[in-house]
Parts: structure tokens; C-alpha cells; sequence
């Protein structure tokens, strides 16, 4: 096959063995390349050097507090669900500097910091991930103050989707609108088939970025059939997905639900541990921490990602407005279902399930969503009687 | 490289040219930039975000004239770390500003109207820019009034100017404490009580207020009780801020982010959200 | 159906009143039971009862954003709790909480009220109660303000 032009639009086929060159491709543009890795019998996003990186032949199984990496019978690159990383980490660190500032005799001098923004390619973002980078764009983008270190990032990330071919066991990406096939927002994205012998991509190009790169690489239109293969492998992953949220008039039920006993239930259960904050792909917030050095000359200010499930998170001089767990979880669900909504116009879950999969007491927020709407059938058919 | 205007989290050094002392912790700092130029532009309401070198930044409301931003003023209560470190500083030391934002008192839609301003405690110093901000254009308004209430005669702050406001005959100025000692000759009772000694006509009236979370609440069913409507009752709310953009999710309330889609707000739009507990 | 009479003239802020005065306050009343915890009336709520506290204690708290709810007075068997309005209903300030088991007394106030305008010798009876129970509060609440232990 030689290279072929493609356009925007485009639906090609990439062989298998391609892939390398792909990333061959990218690094030589000066991106750095990041994707899914192995790391401590855990799946995480990380810097790769090579295919070679990629856990291929790995799938995942998860429920409620639980994961585990389980080996596929084919030796798919993509076989596997989310892990416990979401690519906020790479566009928005967990650490990040913002600038440092002297104490002279001439009084303080702000120092800004140098540019730092890494042009990362992102190899293997699945579609609930894709979606969670969009919100994330409204919130750092989209607000009257626009943060800068993002914005650099975010402009220089190119976008490698992939298509979920096989279902998740506690996403709820159908139910969330965001999957499992994406439908914008990538420079590229690939539906992975193996069928006996023949494993190959079917890419669909999203920008001239993209197609500038897979021209690059030896591609042909897809035929029929194969675009039919990549259409059935998503279909069977929408048809199995492990959980589900019925998102009708989400935010009405929340708004008058603040003083459901459902809280003090799940707050029972909830350790305030904040893991389901780390993992979300969109949970944003963040703390803004001024330290000095021992010389006390020099002072930097960091920011660092932030747990809404801490005492100290609404603390104000006398006391925290949130004081109780059941505050403070109640809190991260409405804000993530609800108020989020009246925000940024968008809900802020993406149904990628990682809440659920790495919260060490399993709560489940579809489940809690689901009690909450139930308690109130309970509540109409009593009122009935 | 990224300066002050492409990157919203980088202060802007400003010189103390003078410190008052209002009680016995909190302090009025008159402040300058370093670089010189025509000062801080902003709106009665908003605040900065004040930064103490190594030690940290607290949203502190503007607290000055903003007719006159050559100078600009706040007043601080040490009750933090950072506050206490602000308050200690001395004519000639420097710290960081950011800033101004929020969203102001509807100054500007009040020609016209009667305006209560009603303040409890430290509540006085956000709204300080807007009783400047009405006085300097008297005649557009009607009834102009202020209710002020603290704990102790101690807790008043900006006493002389209270009195130099008294004064005058076209601003009425009621205020109270809780408890005092025998040499006060003032009103004792709650800043709540007064709003029934207020002339007003209840329907072209407009009420600022702000102070603690218990004294608005109450004062603002008053004002409900004497006939005026929600959405002309205008409070200033005050939440846990890390960055003052609205992106590190700290003052939210409810839907709200205190820091952009407040501090103040007309009642009717948070009402419900303010009334709930632990939100 | 069991009459109250004997429960209303037990309890000390009715003692002394005339039967016939008890039989219409009777009318308004009902027995209620608050478990701990369980509140008898929140901020914002209608004043639509007055509470003749039989049993137990309730405790009269402020919610403040940060402190939580702050106790500021506690009621007790042979004490009443309650706002007596006339014209247009009163909005509670506070909450009021059963601090354990509490058996009480709920008078509707605006039945009440009405059969006081009625009956002007029953509304100055209750009135005169009413009265000395708020006098009594006035005194102790301005003790607390003035803080004896400074």
C-alpha cells in the first residue's frame, strides 16, 4: 500500500504493524507521546517510548472497588477499559508552579515562570476521556478568566481516540451520551478489529492535524465490510455496558432532593478518602499553596489538585460551611449531576465509571442516583394509599 | 513569557502608604502601585485577591472611594494567617494584588430609588464603596439610609466617618451595638430591630446588605416583612476563595461561584441556595 | 373519644384556668410526640402550633453556616414553646428540637386565636400567661446577653 491522501471525514484502514510508525510519526513531530502502560500490575497513562509500551494483549475487569488486568486471548493493542489515570493529569498536573517572587530591598518582585507548555500526543483516548477533555475545556477555556498553562497544553495535545470495542464493567458512557464510539474532538480515532488473522484499525480522520499525519503512513479507504466490523464492535460494547444512570430531568431530582435520607446512608459509607475526586476525568478542583524557601528570599507559589471531600476544602474563619461527610458527598454528587448543569451547560460525568471502580467501599453512583429517584416513587405511591 | 494581563494569577506589587487602626484587629491599608500609573479601577462590591509574600493570598473587599483609585483602600480583619500578616504590615512594606472582581452593588441602577444600606459588623467595609459611591451623586437618589449594628462599641469601625455621616441631613445613619459598657450613649438591641425605624417606601427601595450570615438572614425577612420584594434586596456572601477566576471550584455555592457570579447578589436569584445548610 | 381537659389543666401554664375555658382550648388541641433528634419546628416554618411540653426536652437552637446549630435555650416539662400571632402567621426565626423522647401538647394558633377574639375573657387569661412565660424569657435572655461571667 502506498501512502494515500486522505480527507477529513475519512474512514481508512491502518494495519496493525502501522501502528508503530504512527508514533514514529508524532515523535518526530516533537510530540511527546503518552498512552496506557503496565505499571505495578495497574493501568495508568504514561509517558511511551515505544509500541512496545502499549499493554497489548491486556484487558481489565472492574466493579465496585475493584480492578484487575486480566490477559486477552488476541493481542489487541486497545483491549482494555479506563485505569485509575485520566488525561487531566498530562493538560492540568496535579503540581504545577505558577510563579515564583523575590522579598528585595525594592519590595516584591513577581517572577513569572518560563513556558513550559509540552506538546503531548495522547495515544488511546476513549471516548468518555475525549468528552471529559471538552469539559474540562469549558471549564479552563470558556470562563471570563482563561488559565494560560492549560491553554498552552491543550493547544499543542494531539488527540489519538479509540473506539471501545468490548464494554466496561462499570461505565455507563451509553447512558452519558459519550460513547463508546466519539463522535468529535479527535485529530484521529480507531476502532481496533481482529477477525482471525487480520487485525487492522479503522481510522476516522477528524482534522487537517490528523489527516497530515495519517497521510503519512500507509492507509487505504475502507471498505464496507470493515467499516461494518468497526460499526458491530461498538454495538456489542454499547449493548454491555456494566452500569447505567437514567439522566432524565437529573438535575430537577437533585435540586429537590437535598434533604433525602439517601445522604445520610451513603455517608454511613463514604470515608471522605476523595479517590473518586483524583480519578474523575473532570473533577477540576484545585488549591493554590505560597511557600518560601528556607532562606526565606525566595517564594513560589504551586497549584495542586484539590479534594472537595476535606474539612478544610470550605473552611472560612470559624468553621467549614460543609462540616459533616454527608455534606461533603453530597456536594461532589450534586456538583458533578446537577449544578454542574447550570455551570457549563453540560453534565459534568462522563459515565467513565472510575468513581466506582476505585472507591475502596464501592459506592456506586448510579446506584445512588437510582435511591434517590426510587425514594420518591416510594414517597408518591405511600402518598396514594 | 506571561505578564499580569495574560496570566490572571500573577499580582501586582503595591506599596502601603498608610495604616489605620479601626479596632483592635482589624486595620484600614491604603495602598499604591509600585509602578506608579492611575491606580485600581473598579465597583463598589468587588474585592482583591491580597497577597503576603511566602505567606499566602485572602479575598479582601475594596473598602474605598471609587471615584478616587489613585489610592487603594482595604480593610482587614486578622483572623488567618494571612490576614494577621497583612495587618502587620507598615508603611512602605509591599504586597500582591489581583484584581478587582466580582460583581458589584447595583450602584448604577439606583438613580431613582430609596437605598437602605444595612450592615452588620465588618460588614460595613464592602459596602463603605458604595455609600461613596451614592453620596457622590446625592441627587439622583431619594431616602438614603444606613443601619449599622456590632457586637460592642469597640467592634464599630470607620467611627469618625459615622459621625461625619450623621451629620449631614440628607443621609440617615442608625446604628446599634449588642452590649455595651455604661459610658455608651448609643442604641443597644440588634442591628435586625432597626429596620423597623427605616423610612422607606418599600416599592422603589433598594436594600444592600451584608454582614454575618445570621444578621442577613433575619435582617432580609424584615425587610420582606415591610413590604419589599426579594429581587430588590441585594446581600454579599462570603465563601472559602483560592483563586478568585472561578476555577478552583472553592466558593461555590450551589450552582454559584461566590467569586464570579458574586459576591453580591439580588436575594431572589440565591434565596434558596443561602437558606439551605451545609450547601 | 378521650377528652384532653384533664391533660390541658395539668400543665402549669393553663393552671387556674375555668373549665369552660379549657373545653375550648380542648378544641384547638392535639397530642403530639417528638423522638430525639426530630424537630418540632424549623426556621422559616409557620408558627402554626404553640407547644405545651408534657414530657421530655427540646432545645431552641440558631443554625449558624459554620458553628452548626447553637443552643441557645432549653425547654422542659411544665414549660411551653411557642409564638401566639394574630392577623398574619408568624415565620419561626429558629429551630426547635427534641432533644429526647418529648410529649406535648399542640395548640392550632389560629383556631385559637379566633376563639380568643370570640371569647375576650379566655383571650386575656391566655394573654396574661402568655405574657408572664415572654416577660420571664425577656429577663433570662438579656441575663445571657450580658454575659455575668466576664
Amino acid at each position: 500500500m502506498r501512502p494515500a491522501a486522505s480527507n477529513l471525514g475519512d474512514e481508512v484502514v491502518l494495519e496493525a504493524q502501522a501502528l508503530q510508525q504512527l508514533l514514529e510519526v508524532l515523535s518526530g513531530q516533537g510530540y511527546q507521546l503518552v498512552g496506557p502502560t503496565v505499571r505495578h500490575g495497574s493501568l495508568v497513562y504514561d509517558r511511551l517510548s515505544s509500541l512496545a509500551d502499549l499493554p497489548r494483549g491486556w484487558g481489565d475487569e472492574q466493579e465496585g472497588g475493584f480492578f484487575r488486568l486480566r490477559p486477552l486471548k488476541e493481542p489487541a493493542f486497545f483491549g482494555y477499559g479506563v485505569g485509575q489515570k485520566s488525561w487531566k493529569e498530562f493538560l492540568y498536573p496535579p503540581r504545577h508552579r505558577l510563579w515564583s517572587a523575590r522579598q528585595e530591598d525594592q519590595g516584591l518582585q513577581i517572577l513569572p515562570p518560563d513556558d513550559d507548555a509540552i506538546k503531548f500526543a495522547f495515544i488511546g483516548v476513549h471516548p468518555c476521556d475525549l468528552h471529559a477533555i471538552t469539559i474540562q475545556d469549558k471549564v479552563f477555556l470558556e470562563g471570563p478568566y482563561i488559565d494560560p498553562h492549560y491553554q498552552a497544553r491543550r493547544e499543542a495535545a494531539f488527540i489519538l481516540a479509540v473506539n471501545c470495542g468490548h464494554p466496561c464493567g462499570t461505565g455507563f458512557c451509553v447512558s452519558m451520551g459519550t460513547g463508546p464510539k466519539a463522535a468529535s474532538g479527535f485529530d484521529l480515532a480507531l476502532t481496533e478489529i481482529l477477525e482471525g488473522e487480520k487485525h487492522y484499525f479503522v481510522v476516522s480522520v477528524g482534522t487537517e492535524t490528523g489527516q497530515e499525519v495519517i497521510s503519512q503512513l500507509p492507509q487505504r479507504q475502507a471498505q464496507a465490510p470493515e467499516r461494518e466490523a468497526a460499526t458491530q464492535a461498538v454495538a456489542r460494547a454499547a449493548e454491555q455496558m456494566g452500569r447505567n444512570l437514567d439522566t432524565t430531568e437529573i438535575k430537577a431530582l437533585l435540586y429537590r432532593n437535598y434533604e433525602n435520607p439517601r445522604w445520610d446512608q451513603v455517608a454511613a459509607r463514604c470515608l471522605s478518602c476523595g479517590n473518586c475526586t483524583l480519578v474523575c476525568p473532570t473533577c477540576f478542583c484545585h488549591t493554590i499553596e505560597d511557600s518560601s524557601d528556607l532562606t526565606g528570599e525566595l517564594s513560589e507559589r504551586w497549584r495542586r489538585w484539590d479534594v472537595c471531600y476535606t474539612v478544610d476544602y470550605s473552611y472560612l474563619h470559624g468553621g467549614s460551611v460543609r462540616a459533616t461527610p454527608r455534606s461533603r458527598y453530597r456536594q461532589w454528587l450534586t456538583h458533578k449531576l446537577a449544578t454542574w448543569i447550570d455551570q457549563f451547560g453540560v453534565s459534568g460525568c462522563v459515565g467513565c465509571g472510575r468513581c466506582i471502580t476505585w472507591c475502596p467501599v464501592a459506592i456506586d453512583i448510579t446506584a445512588e442516583v437510582r435511591a434517590i429517584r426510587e425514594s420518591e416513587l416510594t414517597v408518591a405511591a405511600a402518598a396514594k394509599e | 513569557m506571561l505578564n499580569q494581563l495574560t496570566d490572571p494569577m500573577l499580582p501586582t506589587p503595591y506599596r502601603v502608604l498608610k495604616v489605620g487602626r479601626e479596632t483592635k484587629d482589624t486595620f484600614t491599608l491604603t495602598l499604591a502601585p509600585v509602578q506608579g500609573g492611575r491606580g485600581l479601577s473598579f465597583a463598589p462590591g468587588q474585592f482583591n485577591m491580597l497577597y503576603i509574600f511566602g505567606v499566602g493570598e485572602v479575598p479582601i473587599s475594596i473598602s474605598g472611594d471609587p471615584d478616587r483609585t489613585e489610592k487603594l483602600v482595604h480593610t482587614v480583619r486578622a483572623v488567618g494567617a494571612v490576614s494577621r500578616a497583612i495587618c502587620g504590615l507598615k508603611k512602605g512594606d509591599t504586597l500582591g494584588v489581583r484584581g478587582p472582581y466580582g460583581v458589584p452593588w447595583p450602584v448604577k441602577a439606583a438613580p431613582g430609588f430609596d437605598v437602605l444600606v444595612i450592615a452588620g459588623g465588618l460588614g460595613l467595609a464592602p459596602l463603605r464603596p458604595a455609600i461613596y459611591h451614592l453620596l457622590n451623586r446625592r441627587p439622583e437618589y431619594g431616602n438614603l439610609e444606613l443601619i449599622y449594628g456590632a457586637r460592642t462599641p469597640e467592634d464599630l469601625v470607620y467611627y469618625r466617618e459615622l459621625s461625619r455621616w450623621r451629620g449631614r441631613f440628607d443621609f440617615r445613619v442608625h446604628g446599634t451595638v449588642d452590649a455595651a459598657k455604661n459610658d455608651w450613649r448609643g442604641n443597644v438591641g440588634v442591628v435586625t430591630n432597626l429596620v423597623s425605624r427605616a423610612r422607606f417606601d418599600p416599592e422603589q427601595t433598594m436594600a444592600l446588605v451584608c454582614g454575618p450570615g445570621v444578621m442577613m438572614r433575619f435582617t432580609v425577612q424584615e425587610l420582606v416583612n415591610r413590604g419589599l420584594k426579594l429581587e430588590n434586596i441585594y446581600v454579599s456572601l462570603e465563601r472559602n476563595m483560592k483563586c478568585g477566576l472561578g476555577l478552583c471550584g472553592h466558593c461555590q455555592l450551589g450552582p454559584f461561584f461566590v467569586c464570579k457570579d458574586g459576591p453580591v447578589f439580588p436575594y431572589d436569584r440565591v434565596r434558596d441556595w443561602f437558606l439551605m445548610r451545609e450547601v | 373519644m378521650e377528652t384532653l381537659d384533664p391533660v390541658l389543666a395539668a400543665h402549669p401554664f393553663l393552671q387556674g384556668l375555668d373549665p369552660r375555658h379549657l373545653k375550648v382550648i380542648g378544641e384547638c388541641a392535639s397530642k403530639v410526640n417528638f423522638n430525639a433528634g426530630e424537630f418540632l419546628f424549623r426556621e422559616q416554618d409557620e408558627a402554626t402550633n404553640f407547644y405545651l411540653i408534657n414530657h421530655g426536652r427540646v432545645a431552641v437552637e440558631i443554625f449558624r453556616a459554620r458553628r452548626g446549630p447553637v443552643n441557645v435555650q432549653t425547654l422542659r416539662e411544665g414549660e411551653a414553646v411557642g409564638w401566639l400571632w394574630f392577623g398574619k402567621p408568624y415565620h419561626w426565626h429558629f429551630d426547635a428540637r427534641a432533644v429526647q423522647l418529648t410529649r406535648a401538647l399542640a395548640l392550632d394558633v389560629k383556631s385559637l386565636m379566633e376563639r380568643c377574639d370570640q371569647d375576650q375573657q379566655l383571650g386575656y387569661e391566655l394573654m396574661k400567661r402568655y405574657a408572664h412565660m415572654l416577660a420571664v424569657q425577656f429577663r433570662v435572655a438579656i441575663l445571657q446577653l450580658g454575659d455575668m461571667y466576664g
